[in-house]
Order: C-alpha cells, then structure tokens, then sequence
C-alpha cells in the first residue's frame, strides 16, 4: 500500500511540473499575475509530493518489503537499520528518486526564501526548476520506476553490496547531490536572466546563496566520499581519477569559478556573458555526470548497473536541457550591456586569471575523461589515468594557488602589483623557511613535493595576512583589532577560511603522496615492525562475528619509543548473503599523520601478509576541507546575502562603473 | 558577426560532444573489450607441453605453419563461459578442414582432464599453459578468447569471450573458408 | 620525459596583465615535467611479499612501472593496486624483465606489443592524442586572448568616458606638487599641475 502511494505521488508531481513549467512562464511573458502566483504553491506542493514517494520508499526498505523489486534486490533483513535506510539511495532507482527530491526542495527554497525576487523573475526560475523536474520524473517513471513490484514476493533480498554498508559511504550520496543538483538553481536563475534580457549586480546577488549552498555541499560530498575510499579500499589511496569522481569534480571546478565570477558581476557589474555561460556549464556538467554514470558509456569501478537504453534517455534529457539553454545562450547573451572598466592587473583581473585557469583545469578533466570516448570512436583504443593527470592537472593548479594568495590583497578597479606582492613578503619568507625546513626533514621523496609544500605554506599565510591587514593586528590595539574583525563582513572570514583550508588540503595531498612508507610482509604472531618510527607487535587473528558478516580480526599494539599509540585491529569480513569478501583497514590518526595497517591473506605456515602504511600529513585532506566547507558556511551567513538581498528600487539606478546598488530592502 | 558567432561555440561543442555520446551508447559496443594488436602479425614463439590425462599432444608455434588453418582457443576447466561456447566448439570441430587447437590457461592438469572427460575434447592438440606465460605472449587477457590463425601462421582474428552460433557463421567460417589455400 | 610543449605565440602585451600571464605559464612549464615524479609515489594493496624483489632499487621501478600499467580485466585500475590474477601475473612479467636487465622503456614495449597501448595508463604522444598534451597549453593560450580582445574592446569603449583613479604613487606626487606650489600662485599652478597630474584618459598607458 505504501509503495502504491509513493507511486501515485510520482505521478502527480509529474502532472504539478507540467503546470508549474508552463503557466508561470507564460504568464510571466504575458504579465499574468494569477499565473506568476502559481509558481510559488506548486513548487512547495511538488516538493511535497516527493517528499511522500521518498517517505513510501524508505518505509519500504526499513520494513524490507522484498515485493518491490528495488528492494529486493539491494537490501536484507538482516542488514542494520542504518544500511536499510542508506540503502534507499544505493541503487540506481532509489538514488534518482534522491536526485529529484533535491532537486524539488531547492526549488521549494527559492519559492519560500526568495521572497524579495521579482515576482516575474521567481517564476521563470521556477519554472526553469520545474522543466528539470519533469524530465527527471519522466525519467524515473517510465525507465527507472522505484515502486516496481516483483510477483511472487521473494522470502529475503539480496542484501546491499557489503562495500556500501558504511557510514561514511551511507552519507556521501545525499551531499554529493545536494552539490551537484544544487546547481540547478544556478543554472535556473541564468536560464531565466536570459529570457528576461537582463543580468546586473541585483541578480549576482540573489545568485551567490544557492550557488554557495551547492559548492558547499559538494565539497563535503566529494571529500567525504575521497575519505570513504581511503579508509574503506584498504591500500590508502584516496583520489584515482576514475571517471565517476571526475564526474563529480568538473561542477565543482565549475561551480568554484562560477562563483568567483558572479563576485565580478555583483561587484562591478562585469563578465556578465561569461558568469551566465558558466552557471549554464556547471549544471550541464552535472547532468552529463548523471548521464555517464549510469548508461555504461564508460567503464568505472563505480558505475551503477547500467542499461544503454536508460542512457539514451537521459540523453535525451540532456539535449533538450543543455542543448535549449546553450541556444538561448547564443541567440540572447550578446544583448547584455556591459558594466565596468578595470584595469587588466586589479582583483577583476585576478578572478579573470582564477577563472580562466579553473576552466583549463576543467578541461584537463574533460579530455582526459572522455578522451577515450572520443578515440574510440575514432578508431583507437587507449587509457587515460592517473600518471597523465598527475602530468597535466597539476602545472595548472600551480599558478592558480600561487596567485589565490595575492588576488584577496588587490583593490578593485585597479591594483599596483608591486605595493600588493610587497605586503605580502611576510608569506614569501614563511613559505621559504617551510621548504628548507621540509627539504631538511624529509628523506627520499620527489623534490617537487618539497616546493609544493612551499606553495600551500604561501597560499596559506597569504590568506591570513590579508585577514590580519583587515583587522589592522598589531598595528592598532588588539581591542579595536577584535571590534574590527567582528564588524568584518561574514564572507571576509568565509573567503579566508576557504583559501586557508585549501592550503592545508594541498599541504596533506602532497605529503601523503610524496613520504608515504609502506611495509608488506609475511609476518607471525609475536613479531615486531618497524615503520616511520612505530613500532607494530602482531598479536595474531581471531574469529569475529558481526551482525551480517564473519571475520577473522588481527590485532596490532602499536608503540613509538616504547610508549603505548595504539591498538589496531583490522578486519577481513565475509559477508553471510553476498558471499563477498572485504577487508577493514585500522587506522591511527595523530593529526599529523595516519598509521594505517591492513592484514591479508595466511600463507599457510602460521603466518599472514600484513601492510603497514604510514601516511604523514594525510588528515590534513580531510581537515582542509572541513575548514573550507566552514568557510563557505560563514559565507552564507552573511547578513548582505539575506538582508541586503535587494529590491529593485524605481529611485536609485545600478551606478555601472561603481557596481552601487541602490537603496536596501 | 564574428562576435556573435563565438556565442554559438559553447552549443556546437554540445552536439559534437553529445554525438560522441549516442555512438557511445551502441549496445552492441563493450567499453572494457580491447582489439588484438597481435592482427597479421606471426604468432609468438612457443611451445605447449601435453595436458596430462587429455588424450591429445601439445603443440608450439611450427605447429601452425603447415598450411593448414587453425583456430586456437584459449580455455579452463573454472571458466563458466568456456562451458557456454562448449557445443559451438564441438560443433565447429566436426566440419572438415577446421582444425582446432587449444590453449589449456592457468589450470591444474587433473581439473582441466576431468572438465574434459565429462564435456567431450574437441580439441585435436592442446597445450598446457599452467603459468599463463604464453597466453599473455597472445595477448590473451581473459577466457575464452578464440584466434583464427592461417597456414603461415599469422594471427588474422581474435574473438573476445564465448562464441556463440552467429559469431561462428557470420564471421569465423566465412573467414576460414577465405583463408584456405 | 613527456612534457606539453608550448609556442610562445605572441600575446597581446597589455602592459602588467602579460607579465602576470607570463608567470601563470612559467609556473605552468616550470611544474609541468616534473610533476610526473611528484604523484608517482603510489602505495599497493595488492603486492604480495613474495613478489618484491630483493633489489631495492628494481623493486621500487617495478612499482613504478607497476602503476602506468593498466590492469585489463578491472576496471580503470593500475596492475600495482588490483588483486585480479592478470595483475598479478603481469607484475611478475615487469618485475621479470627487470631483472633480465630491461629498462623502463622496453618493460613497457614488451606489453605494448602483447596489449598494446591501451595497456598504458599514461598516453602515448600521438597526433592523436595531442588534444590531451597540448590542449589545455592551447586553452589557455586562447584564454588569455580573448581576455585580451576583452581588455583592448573594454578600453576603446570607454576611451573617452572615465578617467582612471589615481594610483598611490600619482596621488602623492599630486600632494607633493600641491604642497610645493608657492603660496601667490596657488590658484593658476595647482590647476595646471593637476592636469598634467590627471589629464589622462582611459588611453595612456599608467605608470607604475
């Protein structure tokens, strides 16, 4: 019965998007109030709808209905009720069904925070939001149906794949979807800017919380999802280069562009076409990342069970939605006045230099992804992997981190480079001082990590002179420092924050790659290993049994100068239902580095294989992005983006060399 | 004009990338599946010891210069598809002209003996390739894998998995009957 | 070493923005090369112990090589970090060849005649591939260009219109100027001087 309603809730959300995608937009073009009205009901009331099919489905899976087939397929009683609730989005039904619940609640979002938007141009975005929408419907219903029963119902399921039985895992689709569909109000709000013929400071305004919602979001989901792969993949790799990741990391290129950009548009009213393309180009990113992922076009370690008549589908989807505003780009952007004058070397001109090198970056991706693709057609069959991102992605991000640290520092409109690079001698010398140092205290790694350290050090202090030059430290009292630092715009601090963060994630990046040590070896019970200066006693295996799977769990007492660290115990499971075998690694985290130890296969003669990796810097990623996703959130909390979210005022114009908007709300 | 024909660029790169895709969705394209770059090429230098209990000898690289067209299928007793294109195999066997040699992979003797007893030998040679070594000289990356090598013993043909009856009428015989003197 | 090669095409020089540009390509070449070294450092589940050569130093190339070697029957891994038997096999087969003396090259030749060059995690320079290796260079190069067609458009469009601020230097030179003008004629020279001072429209190129 559940199932039956979560099914005809699909089906009237479907009929809701229809007349939410037409009638506003008509009647926005038409200037018809009643229909405008209608945008802002029907959008909650969709988001309703699916938040009942998502509910019915969820009830599915806790109570393991196997009469659905989704569920039968991806759950078991037995599984934990975390894993019965996570599961809902582990297969590719129930996560499209997520897609579009993400996808109905921004828009529910935008009709119930944005109330200082223009009536007209509310409607347009929403009924923007509400054209995805129903693709995204028509998708699910007629290809991907969540609520399919299964005839007879089978006794148990197959259970869930036990590498997707995880917390960390458990929590990174919904994030990762709240990023990447949350740009679809970026790209709804251009799309709309373009039927109306009008992009200014007013609009970069509204703009910048959604699209700063996304990115961050996204963010936490790709670095949650980096952290999974490397605690739960048991060789302490965390990024590959597959193509679901880089899927996953183009809109996030993009969308870190696009909101460097949309600061130019609502600052001085400038790089108005390229800010429209790029939020079009974000979203677009997004959908051909759904659409690679699940049609089989290419091989992936991640890829959901696929099925190229799905994919004909989404691309179909993909034409109309990419290919309609990609048109509408062509035919009405040029018509966009432009705004301000400023000279090529000013902070306009540092995020023109941010967002053309996040764009050759986003490239690199591109190719390198699809490249085979391509080649293929063409006749030849060739890789593209790590060692050829590793060549090419990084020499771009080198200048980008390079001059992240000195564009915070330039004035608008015009900027003496000179004056600015001299503030900034203070970063210079910290970052000199670090690569001694760590050329001094490192042994046997690759030069360049060395001076890659050197530019996280320079990006890092970089950001924090800025915010000290802000705050005048030390050169006023520290009281009146304090009063300025609170009186600081919350985006000051966010945009600190953000580049501090990405600093410590490039410090832990390269440190984890350059100096990583590993020992494998057969070892004994009773033996002692020597890595990176802890000592490891093997002190055997024993049977374990957990609530859905079997292991043997080694145990390791881990000792540096003779004082007690830690005691790891790695597991290898055996999964009941599955069959399947996974191995747990047992990490140690100092902050500093991580002591991760992975037991393996028994050779037989009373001994096992054992891997000890010592990976130095390594939670530096995660922290690094932790702070970055905190950055952003102090962003969003900015009284100008809820407050000074402007109205367009009949007394004041926006003044285009100066980027002034007119009185406040 | 030029200016408002760059704004046109970002769409055009969409259908040239989106045309790209639909090739890609071909259900009859496998994206893991690799072409042999062993193709008119001499087979490598080999040479199989017997498989033990199979009632056939091995066979090595001079072997399939004697004029002769042989297909060489590579197979094991653990290989479920193996079992899968087993009666096409046999069936093809039976015709006159086509020899068929295989290639024992990554087996223990007993298990690939038995295997055979209880499908039926096809094969009228079969070399045992406990290591793999020679196998991956043919570039060999999985089982099955069947080669059509002609009587100068050149590699003309590589079929990726099981063969199947329409593999073997569409292309194997047409080509066997090609490559005959 | 495969590095992506760059013409220096000429660039529209405006002024300060070139040299910032010149520096975002240098930094780019700089790191370009070497990078390939930086991130080759990678870690393996599936290396068994009895697989690790006695010689340190062949085993550290194997693992090198190891991980530009693709693993045909996973997906999108490297031989170093799958434990599917091919993978296995094929890092015996480098480790093997090692030890018979090859190098890093013909290790790699060896499988590309077996497999090839799909095999190969890296791409080979090719015509083909040239869209990989030079591509973004190109990118950027057309980016950088078009910013400069963006710039010289900006300036003619507002030639006429908007003088620039002042930078600090000029600015001081205006107080300077304002301070030293003698007392009587403070009414004629500080209106000249200021001309001179500012009477620049958008065209001049600034000083620095």
């Amino acid at each position: 019965m559940t199932a039956e309603i979560g099914h005809f809730a699909l089906i009237l959300a479907l009929l809701v998007a229809i007349v939410q995608s037409s009638l506003p937009m008509i009647g926005a073009a038409q200037g018809r109030p009643a229909w405008i009205a209608l945008s802002r009901p029907s959008a909650i009331l969709l988001f309703a709808l699916i938040v009942l099919a998502f509910a019915a489905l969820t009830h599915s899976f806790v109570t393991s209905d196997f009469s659905l087939a989704v569920v039968y397929r991806n759950s078991h009683s037995a599984k934990p009720l975390l894993y019965k609730i996570t599961g809902v989005w582990g297969n590719h039904e129930g996560s499209m069904l997520l897609w579009v619940l993400i996808l109905t609640g921004f828009g529910a979002a935008v009709a119930g925070f944005g109330r200082n938007l223009p009536p007209s141009l509310q409607a347009r975005v929403l009924s923007v939001q509400a054209m995805i929408t129903l693709g995204f419907l028509a998708f699910l219903l007629f290809t991907s149906n969540p609520f399919e029963r299964m005839f007879p119902a089978p006794l148990d399921g197959r259970d869930l794949n036990p590498l997707l039985q995880d917390p960390g895992l458990a929590f990174h689709p919904p994030m990762l979807y709240t990023g990447y569909v949350g740009f679809s109000i970026a790209f709804s709000f251009a799309v709309a800017a373009l039927i109306e013929g009008k992009v200014d400071a007013a609009w970069a305004r509204w703009v910048r919380p959604w699209t700063l919602a996304a990115w961050i979001a996204l963010t936490a989901g790709i670095a949650l999802g980096s952290w999974w792969a490397y605690y739960e993949l048991g060789w302490g790799g965390w990024w590959f280069w597959d193509p679901v990741e880089n899927v996953s990391f183009m809109p996030w290129l993009m969308g870190t562009a696009l909101l460097h950009s949309a600061i130019v548009v609502e600052k001085r009213d400038s790089l108005k076409v390229w800010t429209i393309l790029l939020a079009i180009l974000t979203f677009s990113l997004s959908l051909i990342g759904t659409f690679i992922v699940r049609s089989g076009l290419l091989t992936s370690v991640h890829a959901f069970a696929t099925d190229p008549e799905r994919g004909l589908f989404i691309l179909l989807l993909l034409s109309i939605a990419i290919g309609g505003s990609l048109l509408l780009f062509a035919l009405r952007a040029p018509a966009l006045t432009s705004g301000g004058l400023f000279s090529p070397i000013s902070r306009e001109g540092a995020l023109v230099l941010n967002n053309l090198l996040l764009t050759v970056a986003t490239f690199v991706v591109f190719v390198g992804t699809l490249g085979p693709l391509l080649l293929e057609a063409a006749g030849t069959k060739l890789s593209v992997g790590a060692p050829y991102y590793n060549a090419v992605f990084i020499p771009v991000m080198v200048p980008l981190v390079a001059f992240m640290a000195i564009g915070p520092m330039m004035p608008w409109k015009r900027a003496e480079l000179g004056a600015v690079l001299s503030r900034l001698k203070f970063a210079g010398l910290m970052s000199l001082i670090a690569i001694l140092t760590t050329a001094y205290l490192q042994d046997g790694g690759p030069v360049l990590a060395v001076a890659a350290i050197g530019f996280a050090v320079w990006l890092f202090v970089g950001a924090l002179v800025e915010w000290t030059d802000r705050i005048r430290l030390f050169r006023v009292p520290l009281a009146e420092s304090l009063n300025r630092a609170i009186r600081l715009p919350r985006s000051a601090h966010g945009m600190t924050l953000a580049h501090a963060g990405l600093a410590v994630a490039i410090a832990g990046m390269t440190a984890s790659a350059a100096w990583k040590t590993e020992d494998i070896r057969v070892s004994r019970p009773g033996e002692t290993i020597e890595v990176a200066g802890y000592s490891y006693l093997f002190e055997g295996l024993r049977p374990v049994q957990g609530p859905n799977y079997s292991a043997e769990e080694g145990s390791f007492l881990v000792t540096r100068d003779g004082r007690f660290v830690a005691k790891l115990t790695p597991q290898k499971r055996l999964y009941d239902v599955q069959k399947m075998p996974t191995t747990e690694a047992a990490i140690h985290t100092t902050g500093l580095e991580d002591l991760y130890v992975v037991v393996g296969d028994p050779d037989g003669k009373g001994g096992w294989t054992t891997r000890i990796f010592h990976e130095p810097l390594v939670p530096w990623i995660w922290a690094g992005c932790l702070i970055m996703v905190i950055g952003g959130l102090f962003s969003l909390s900015d009284r100008r983006l809820r407050i000074g979210a402007p109205v367009r005022s009949k007394k004041w114009q926006t003044k285009p060399e100066t980027g002034q908007v007119g009185a406040q709300a | 004009m030029l200016r408002k024909s760059i704004f046109f660029l970002p769409i055009l790169t969409f259908f040239v990338v989106g045309g790209y895709f639909y090739w890609g969705l071909d259900p009859n394209r496998n994206p893991a599946s690799i072409p042999s770059v062993m193709i008119d090429k001499d087979v490598p230098v080999f040479d199989l010891p017997r498989l033990e209990g199979s009632g056939v000898v091995g066979f090595g690289s001079d072997d399939l210069r004697q004029g002769t067209v042989t297909l060489v299928n590579a197979f094991s007793s653990w290989c479920l598809p193996c079992l899968a294109e087993h009666p096409v195999l046999t069936e093809l066997a039976k015709r006159n002209g086509i020899r068929l040699y295989g290639i024992n992979y990554k087996d223990k003797p007993e298990d690939a003996a038995a295997w055979l007893r209880e499908h039926g030998n096809p094969y009228a040679r079969i070399g045992a390739d406990t290591s793999g070594r020679v196998a991956i000289d043919w570039g060999v990356y999985g089982v099955p894998e069947t080669y059509v090598v002609d009587g100068n013993g050149r590699i003309r043909y590589r079929h990726i998995g099981p063969l199947d009856l329409a593999a073997m009428n569409e292309i194997i015989l047409p080509l066997i009957s090609e490559l005959k003197p | 070493m495969k590095q992506p090669g760059l013409n220096r095409t000429g660039r529209h020089s405006i002024g300060k923005f070139a040299a910032g540009m010149s520096t975002a390509l240098a930094l780019f070449l700089f790191s370009a090369v070497p990078s390939i070294i930086l991130f080759s450092a990678v870690p393996s589940l599936a290396v068994n112990p009895d697989e690790v050569l006695p010689d340190p130093v062949l085993e550290s190339r194997a693992r090198a090589i190891s991980s530009e070697v693709r693993c045909l029957v996973c997906q999108n891994e490297s031989i170093d970090s799958s434990n599917a038997e091919l993978a296995k096999d094929l890092r015996l087969i480098v480790r093997e060849r090692l030890v018979a003396g090859d190098s890093d090259q013909q290790v790699f030749d060896y499988l590309v005649a077996r497999y090839g060059d799909f095999v190969l995690l890296r791409p080979p320079v090719r015509p083909e591939t040239y869209v990989l290796w030079f591509g973004p260079a190109v990118v950027f190069v057309l980016g950088v260009i078009a910013v400069g067609f963006y710039f010289t458009r900006q300036k003619r469009r507002f030639a006429a219109d908007t003088p620039l601020p002042l930078s600090v230097g000029e600015r001081q030179r205006l107080e300077q100027l304002l301070a030293d003008a003698p007392q009587d004629e403070m009414t004629q020279r500080p209106s000249s001087s200021s001309d001179q001072a500012t009477g620049r429209t958008g065209t001049g190129k600034p000083k620095s």
